[in-house]
Parts: C-alpha cells; sequence; structure tokens
C-alpha cells in the first residue's frame, strides 16, 4: 500500500481507531496524501526545482516548530547536506510566533500586530543563491503574516528570478504544509483523547 | 527587466464583512484559450475557468485540483460529523485570525446561511474570535480553529475536551480539525497572490 504521510507522521496503522475515522473522509485523506505528491513528486520541475522545494518545505515546517520537520529535514539532508546546514544555522534567528501583520488602514488598524520582517543574511544568500533565498523571506512572510502580503513580495520574487508559474507552486507549497502540519498537529492531539 | 506584477488602483475592503466582494490577482491568471484538459482536470469544475483565482492557480494544475479535492470533502461530505454550519465556522475563524478579509466574507456567509444565525457570525467579524458566543459548540469549534491557527500550533489535549464536552463526536472534531487546518492553506493563498475588491453596488 502507498505511503501516507501523515499517517506516519501521527504514527496511525490501519486497525487504528483514526485510521477509521480519517476513512470517513476518503478523499480528503486521498488528496491531502495527492496534493504533497504533486508537490514533491512532480513531473514538471522546470519552474522550481526539487531541491527548491525539499529546501522551502523544511524551512517552512521547521519555523512553525512542528515534529513534522524531522520528515522535511531527511528529505532535504538527502538531497542536500550543505543547504540544510545553511537553513539550519539561519533558523533560530527566523523562528517566532504568529499571526501578526497589519490589516489595510482603517477600523482594524487598532488590530495592527508588530513581529519581524525577517530577511536572509549576506551569508545565507551567498549560501544558498539569491532566487532560493528570496523564496526563503516569503516563506516567512506567508507562515508568520499572511496578512502583511502585498504585490510588492511578489514583485520581490520576480525580480529573484521566479517565474510566474514558479510563484503558484511555491505559494501552493507553504500554504499546503500550513495545511498538513496542522493536520498532524490536531489529529496527534485528538489520538491521545481516543 | 523581471516580468512585473499588476497593480490595482480600487481602494481593497478594509473591514470584515458578510457582503458580496471580488478579488483580483497580482499575477496574470493562464489565458483561457491556453487552458489544456490537464488544467481543466485540475478547475476540478470547468465553470471555474472563468474566475481569475482559479485560473491563476491552474498554472500548477495537479495541486490545484488535489487542493479542490481536498477542500470539497472536508466541507462538503454530509455523513456524519460535523454540521455544515459549524465547518463554515471553523473557516471564518481560521480566516479571522490570519486577516483573509475575502476568505472571511465567503464562509461568515456559508455560516449564517446554515446556522441562520447572522448576527453570531457579524459579532465574530466585527470583534474578533474572542467575542462572546453563548451556544458551547461554537465556542469549542471557534476556540479550536483559533488554537490551530496560531503558529506554533496551540491545538491541544484541552481543545479536544472542549468539543467533546459539547457534544460533538470524534468524526465531527476531525472535521473540525480538518475544516480549522484547510483554511490555513486557502487563506495564505487568498492573501498572498491578489487581493479583495469592493462590494458591489
Amino acid at each position: 500500500m502507498a505511503i501516507d504521510v501523515i499517517d506516519r507522521l501521527v504514527g496511525v496503522t490501519e486497525g487504528d481507531a483514526l485510521y477509521a475515522l480519517r476513512e470517513q473522509r476518503p478523499d480528503a485523506k486521498r488528496n491531502a496524501q495527492a496534493s504533497y505528491d504533486a508537490l514533491f513528486a512532480s513531473d514538471e520541475l522546470e519552474h522550481v526545482s526539487q531541491l527548491e522545494r525539499l529546501a522551502v518545505a523544511y524551512w517552512a515546517v521547521a519555523l512553525t516548530q512542528s515534529p513534522a520537520a524531522r520528515h522535511y529535514r531527511e528529505l532535504l539532508a538527502a538531497a542536500s547536506p550543505e543547504t540544510l546546514a545553511a537553513l539550519e544555522s539561519a533558523l533560530p534567528g527566523a523562528v517566532t510566533s504568529g499571526p501578526y501583520g497589519d490589516f489595510p488602514a482603517g477600523p482594524l488598524s487598532a488590530e495592527n500586530a508588530p513581529g519581524p520582517h525577517w530577511e536572509p543574511s549576506a551569508e545565507l544568500r551567498a549560501a544558498v543563491g539569491i532566487r532560493l533565498a528570496a523564496a526563503l523571506a516569503h516563506t516567512h512572510l506567508l507562515t508568520f503574516r499572511p496578512r502583511d502580503s502585498s504585490a510588492d513580495a511578489l514583485q520581490a520574487l520576480l525580480d529573484a528570478g521566479w517565474s510566474t508559474t514558479g510563484i503558484v507552486t511555491l505559494s501552493q507549497l507553504v500554504s499546503f504544509l500550513n495545511f498538513q502540519l496542522r493536520v498532524v498537529a490536531g489529529l496527534t492531539a485528538l489520538k491521545g483523547e481516543l | 527587466m523581471s516580468q512585473q506584477v499588476i497593480r490595482h488602483d480600487f481602494d481593497a475592503p478594509n473591514a470584515f464583512t458578510q457582503e458580496l466582494l471580488g478579488w483580483e490577482a497580482w499575477l496574470e491568471p493562464l489565458p483561457e484559450e491556453e487552458l489544456t484538459e490537464r488544467h481543466y482536470d485540475g478547475l476540478v469544475d470547468r465553470r471555474r475557468a472563468a474566475n481569475p483565482y482559479f485560473r491563476l492557480l491552474v498554472r500548477d494544475p495537479d495541486i490545484l485540483g488535489a487542493r479542490t479535492r481536498t477542500d470539497n470533502d472536508i466541507f462538503y461530505n454530509e455523513k456524519g460529523g460535523l454540521p455544515r454550519a459549524l465547518r463554515e465556522l471553523a473557516a471564518t475563524s481560521a480566516s479571522r485570525t490570519n486577516g483573509c478579509i475575502y476568505c472571511a466574507s465567503v464562509h461568515s456567509r456559508f455560516a449564517s446561511h446554515h446556522s441562520k444565525r447572522p448576527d453570531d457570525v457579524q459579532r465574530l467579524l466585527d470583534e474578533g474570535t474572542a467575542a462572546e458566543q453563548s451556544d458551547p459548540q461554537w465556542r469549542a469549534v471557534i476556540d479550536a480553529s483559533v488554537a490551530l491557527t496560531e503558529t506554533p500550533v496551540a491545538f491541544g489535549a484541552e481543545h479536544v475536551r472542549q468539543l467533546r464536552e459539547a457534544g460533538l463526536d470524534d468524526l465531527a472534531i476531525a472535521d473540525a480539525i480538518h475544516g480549522a487546518a484547510f483554511f490555513n492553506w486557502a487563506n495564505r493563498l487568498m492573501l498572498s497572490l491578489g487581493e479583495p475588491t469592493p462590494p458591489q453596488g
């Protein structure tokens, strides 16, 4: 049987109560895995390379301090230990908590919450290149302060060499992982209470 | 010179609302005449070709198709589990927390439609997720959705117990988890690839 990454990360096997529960939403289960496969086993790597996918994935999940980061760390370690080392040394300076950021000016401005606008260091840019470094900055924004998103943030990606299609895939990648790691967190808590 | 984003000169909405908003992309959607069968499979519903959000996302058709099929089962599979109104409440709570005015407008409307309690929904939009809700199931679903939306994720055993004590079964609790988690996917796409347009008329 094909691997289901969420089941593996939560520690669910056939016969468990949680396995039966997930089977009651079979399309959600199958397509959460199909989403993972579309991002990490794509036959279309022209706009986003496999290494870029793995590096952004590890960065996105590690930023949230999710235990699921282990899985992506292993994948990146196998593909590029140098990239993993560069990301791991940048991680302590990038981890924070969210969501924070600003609302469009108006009645919600009272709810604006300040927080860091993380940018890659010169050292990190030198290690991973400006293209991946720009993606890491965008990943930080999407992870912690999605409401600060802007046309300017996308222009920074275009200027760093990302195509329109590449930005769509990058955005899906980070957004999907923010779903997956929350399903893992939620089901892990539920499993402990079954 | 690199490619340029699309900039709009309308004033995007600056408050949460149940009104009907539009949405415009900052990047060029795929022109309709370039859509292939693989793209239509990614759109799932062919009518979505008319929508700029889906026609931008369809540039990567495989992940869009899997995303949409995940979404549909979480929100529309009504074989037991969480009532539709509460699934929409989970979506609205996540969107209110992340700050996605567009997503919150759509799903607060759905929550009002299914619950017939538009004032309770509007209070969540106006005053926030901490605003009073007297219904223990609403309180539990909102609290669980907010905890799941925080980074690092703050959802734990106490949220499972609160949902259960409010009378929700395990499938309903799993639905609440998936509904809030899914909007942490959807909010990030909607917020980062374009912006909402003002209500019509």
